[in-house]
């Protein structure tokens, strides 16, 4: 089994080697060390886009819009990923992001999540058939687990969420109750004796 | 009274870093302070007559066991070499994280005697080899064998049985990744695991003599007399793989560096010390001269460096002695002046490291903000501007802004990675070929790069427009950033010019190891010894803390 520090090392100078930047090189370490330890088949990914870039010409999307069409090529997912992360901050305004080509999209994940760190809101990514939330970077959720990850999507969306709970007033309401029952019921004793603060606070 | 720390742009000069000496911060001492109260054991012992086998040694706590697997192995005189490019070993280790069983130990054999082509597991921390001082070892063995004990001058002078030529760990060859094993309360400070097994690899060489001398002739062998052992360490042959970790971790440099300023900063200021402390420190002073004087080396460079300053701590002992009184205010700030006026770079911070001896109190709780969360640190703050990040270069690379790279003698080097081994090197970039893949390791010069990009762009476009257009300086817009907040993270040099001596980075990692008696053997490469004079395992639970100067 490969550590994840040699996972990182071994992502950083290939994509070295494949042209990009020390600087990119290094955020594409970081990406791949995540998608591994969450799970995600980042090293095949990432080894199969760089082959293919030998003989294949992809887009590079270097300012995001809200809506990003490539007309010749498929967009590079490092170089939207690497957008992606340094203009998150002005991306939130937009209800919906799109894209309409992007190749390899399992590579852009680690930047969505760790974007999604940087925003403290969850974001998510859609294309043909399968969905992802990225949680802060905590962890990614999908229903693409345990299945061979499409090497390329037409129609892609990133939609930023607001933070906002899961569950409905009545459903807190009820939980609430219930937590109610670890409490003691204060007599007037404890209510003179059992907390910190003075008989009066117009002192 | 309020001292200022230090000024990062002294401090982090490659000469003044070169001149650091081991403290109490130093990462084998606090290993030990740590780890004195755990249950040493030897687990197992299986070598053949001559020596070669299998031998186990444990530290355990409650649940957590920690043990080095050792394989002692045949080499010929030929195949040693302290070079990276060896492929055998006198001995090979590892530090299991817990209880090998027997299938683990079968499946180590086949590993870790090969080193950097092995793989290792993830219930692996550490991994290392050692090779023997020939000379040190078989005279040991023949005068123990006779009944005898050693020629101490010959120890002396080495000062080792082994010397290690590489101590990996953090995710190397599959070994185990940092991340699951910080939490562990023990390992609160960082190497603390490379340094239980150099010191479990010491105590396997003074089993492994006696154990050869005893078989060598049963009848007349004596063991190692326990004095003698403790007057060992375990020597080590350090190249420059560990020159690019200070450059690669800057949070984490920055976290050594200024805990030891906070230390010195926290004695100056100090107004009134005590008798017994006052006392502790002059007696470390002066005990520590033998260390200055037993400092062998043929290094005309580090002879230099040592003559001036065995001459400056006399000076200092004798100002000690004559004009000076522990009765003052302040008594270690004017120290601390004293020597910034009279001595060189060398002596005070050998003198500064001394001083810590007394003050537990202040050290104790710097170890444990000695490691870093690096990747806290990571990402680049895009929302702020180009006029922030020319101000955090003006204010934190006054001296690197002069540099012109345009000069020959500025850019003479770079370092690469070699093919054959994977391991950092340093070459003439006018007469070797290789630097189009030159590692960004030339901070310095980016730093200037980023600089003069900056000042022709507008001051409030935001990072993440800059990096667009400039995507080549990523790596040093990152790191400026990162030093805003670290101040003590870089060096304050230029890492590729004609004059850089690499082994100043070296020496400065090595002394926050608590590494002795650096012997440079050339710009590139340098012998040390740990742990000499260091308690023996049975001697854990109480020892002298001042044992670096005592021995």
């Amino acid at each position: 089994m490969r550590s994840l520090s040699e996972i990182e090392t071994t992502s950083k100078r290939a994509s070295k080697a494949a042209g990009f930047s020390w600087g990119i090189a290094e955020e594409v370490g970081k990406s791949i060390r995540l998608l591994e330890l969450f799970g995600l088949t980042g090293i095949k990914s990432l080894n199969e886009y760089y082959k293919s870039r030998s003989n294949k010409k992809f887009e590079n999307l270097n300012l995001i819009n809200e809506n990003n069409n490539s007309d010749k090529f498929p967009f590079c997912p490092i170089t939207l990923g690497i957008s992606f992360l340094d203009q998150v901050r002005n991306l939130e305004k937009f209800n919906k992001i799109t894209f309409n080509k992007i190749s390899y999209p399992l590579l852009i994940l680690p930047f969505l999540s760790r974007s999604s760190e940087i925003i403290g809101k969850k974001i998510y990514f859609k294309f043909d058939q399968y969905e992802f939330l990225l949680n802060l970077n905590v962890n990614i959720s999908s229903n693409l687990f345990n299945q061979d990850f499409p090497i390329s999507t037409n129609i892609a969306e990133i939609n930023i969420l607001e933070n906002k709970d899961n569950f409905s007033d009545q459903e807190w309401d009820s939980l609430y109750k219930l937590s109610e029952e670890t409490f003691v019921k204060e007599t007037d004793s404890l209510k003179q004796g059992a907390a910190g603060a003075g008989l009066t606070d117009n002192d | 009274m309020k001292i200022e720390l230090r000024d990062p742009n002294t401090i982090m000069k490659l000469s003044r870093l070169g001149s650091f000496h081991q403290s109490r911060l130093s990462f084998l001492r606090s290993f030990l302070d740590e780890f004195k109260d755990w249950e040493y054991k030897k687990d197992l012992f299986d070598l053949d007559d001559c020596g070669y086998g299998t031998a186990i040694y444990s530290f355990k706590k409650k649940d957590r066991v920690y043990s080095l697997v050792c394989f002692a192995n045949k080499i010929n005189d030929k195949e040693r070499s302290d070079r990276v490019i060896a492929t055998k070993w006198d001995a090979a280790f590892t530090l299991y994280d817990g209880v090998p069983s027997k299938k683990d130990v079968e499946r180590l054999r086949n590993e870790v005697p090969r080193q950097e082509v092995g793989r290792l597991s993830y219930k692996e921390l550490t991994l290392s080899r050692a090779n023997k001082s020939v000379r040190v070892f078989n005279h040991v063995v023949e005068s123990l064998s006779k009944g005898n004990q050693p020629d101490l001058e010959l120890l002396k002078k080495v000062g080792y049985l082994y010397r290690t030529t590489a101590v990996y760990g953090s995710g190397k060859f599959g070994l185990a990744d940092r991340f699951r094993i910080k939490n562990r309360e023990e390992i609160n400070g960082p190497f603390r695991l490379e340094m239980m097994l150099v010191y479990l690899v010491r105590q396997f060489t003074f089993d492994q003599v006696n154990h050869v001398a005893k078989f060598k002739n049963p009848k007349t062998a004596v063991s190692l007399d326990l004095e003698i052992c403790k007057k060992l360490g375990i020597g080590n042959s350090t190249g420059l793989g560990m020159a690019p970790f200070i450059v690669n971790h800057p949070t984490l440099l920055n976290n050594w560096i200024m805990s030891r300023e906070i230390a010195l900063k926290k004695i100056r200021e100090i107004k009134k010390v005590n008798t017994n402390d006052a006392e502790l420190f002059k007696k470390s002073v002066k005990n520590s001269i033998k260390n200055i004087t037993n400092w062998n080396t043929e290094s005309e460079y580090q002879l230099k460096k040592i003559t001036s300053l065995l001459d400056n701590v006399k000076t200092f002992l004798s100002f000690l002695d004559k004009e000076f009184s522990f009765d003052n205010d302040y008594p270690f700030n004017q120290i601390y002046l004293w020597l910034e006026k009279e001595t060189c770079d060398e002596c005070i911070e050998y003198i500064v490291s001394i001083m810590m001896e007394p003050f537990d109190d202040i050290i104790k709780p710097l170890v444990s903000k000695m490691s870093s969360e690096e990747d806290q640190y990571f990402n680049i703050p895009t929302n702020r501007t180009i006029e922030d990040l020319r101000n955090i270069i003006e204010k934190r690379y006054p001296d690197i802004l002069k540099i012109n790279f345009d000069k020959k003698e500025n850019n003479q080097n770079f370092w690469f990675i070699s093919k054959n081994k994977e391991e950092p090197r340093y070459a003439d970039r006018f007469e070797e070929d290789g630097s189009e893949l030159e590692q960004p390791l030339a901070i310095a010069r980016d730093i200037k790069k980023l600089y003069d990009q900056l000042i022709v762009s507008k001051n409030s476009l935001t990072i993440d427009k800059f990096l667009i257009e400039n995507s080549n300086l990523r790596h040093v817009v990152r790191r400026a950033f990162i030093i805003e907040k670290f101040p003590y993270a870089e060096i304050q040099d230029n890492t590729i010019g004609k004059k850089v001596v690499p082994i100043d980075m070296l020496r400065l990692k090595l002394s926050f190891f608590g590494a002795l008696k650096f012997d440079p053997r050339s710009d590139k490469w340098l012998r040390i010894c740990m742990f000499q004079g260091a308690p023996l395992s049975h001697e854990l639970k109480n020892y002298d803390q001042q044992w670096v100067y005592n021995s």
